[in-house]
């Protein structure tokens, strides 16, 4: 089990208080599918993702990434028991969404990359480090009841 | 893989911003790396790693001047990395888990300091231009 520090916690939390939740899950959202199109295999019923504008700029993309990272508010309350406080999230993506596990991945980095470009110098080392802790828990907590 | 020539152009004009920081940027990549990755320290058991240490700065100093060998050489990497690909492969063994690690770092640090600049088309270039690098300097590995 993933245990976090004190230190790490307000780290988190420091950050997440401040985040919005549309404007930063749209953008990690966005840039996954732009960064790595092969992504955009799960959003065939999403509308036009035919160019970088046209994913940014698409609304349905940003209501989607605002409801997943409004599920990582649930990370951000449950730090210390993710497996639990994700069990449900982690049947729904393996048997209704049918979603590769290695994309929970790449969509924590690219959400610590959004971070970093909002956060800039308030994103220190020690701050992306408990970052990556927090993405890197989810994505284990999202493929736990895989079968 | 490899870089159309809209992503060449986005990586050249975005190397043209970094190149006055590269120390800094090298620096603080590696501190980013170290930081998150405590495991990847493993291959600098003969460094002060401590922030602001000479050592880091130099070392970040030459991944970057790399880096940018790379971008200066973007029609022909693979020639221009021979060296630094044996390098890799037969003295420094890195484990090619690393080279994501690095790069990622790099990019979280562009991040930080071109927000602006950092968008979305020129985070993809990056990404992708950093994952061939890093072919190139495993190649050579088995």
């Amino acid at each position: 089990m993933v245990h976090f520090t004190a230190e790490e916690k307000a780290a988190i939390t420091s950050i997440w208080n401040k985040v919005d939740l549309e404007k930063a899950g749209g953008e990690t959202l966005g840039r996954l599918l732009i960064v790595y199109p092969w992504t955009q295999r799960f959003f065939d019923k999403f509308g036009n993702l035919s160019s970088a504008p046209a994913i940014m700029g698409n609304p349905r993309i940003r209501a989607h990434g605002k409801k997943v990272l409004t599920s990582l508010g649930l990370a951000v309350q449950n730090m210390d028991n993710l497996k639990e406080a994700f069990a449900h999230l982690s049947e729904l993506h393996c048997d209704k969404l049918h979603v590769d596990p290695e994309n929970f991945k790449l969509l924590g980095n690219v959400l610590v990359i959004v971070l970093s470009t909002h956060f800039a110098k308030e994103f220190t080392p020690e701050v992306q480090a408990a970052w990556q802790k927090l993405v890197i828990g989810v994505a284990n907590a999202l493929s736990h009841k895989y079968h | 893989m490899s870089l159309m020539k809209n992503e060449r152009a986005i990586v050249m004009s975005m190397w043209d911003k970094m190149a006055s920081q590269a120390e800094a940027i090298g620096t603080e990549t590696l501190e980013r790396l170290f930081c998150s990755y405590p495991q990847t320290k493993t291959y600098f058991p003969h460094f002060d790693l401590h922030h602001g240490s000479q050592q880091l700065r130099a070392h970040g100093s030459k991944i970057l001047a790399a880096v940018g060998d790379a971008v200066k050489n973007i029609d022909n990497l693979e020639s221009a990395l021979t060296k630094l690909s044996e390098l890799h492969a037969y003295i420094l063994r890195v484990d090619p888990v690393n080279f994501k690690l690095l790069s990622h770092c790099l990019l979280v640090t562009l991040a930080a300091r071109f927000p602006t600049d950092f968008t979305a088309e020129v985070h993809e270039a990056w990404d992708k231009f950093m994952s061939i690098l890093s072919s190139i300097l495993t190649e050579k590995y088995r």
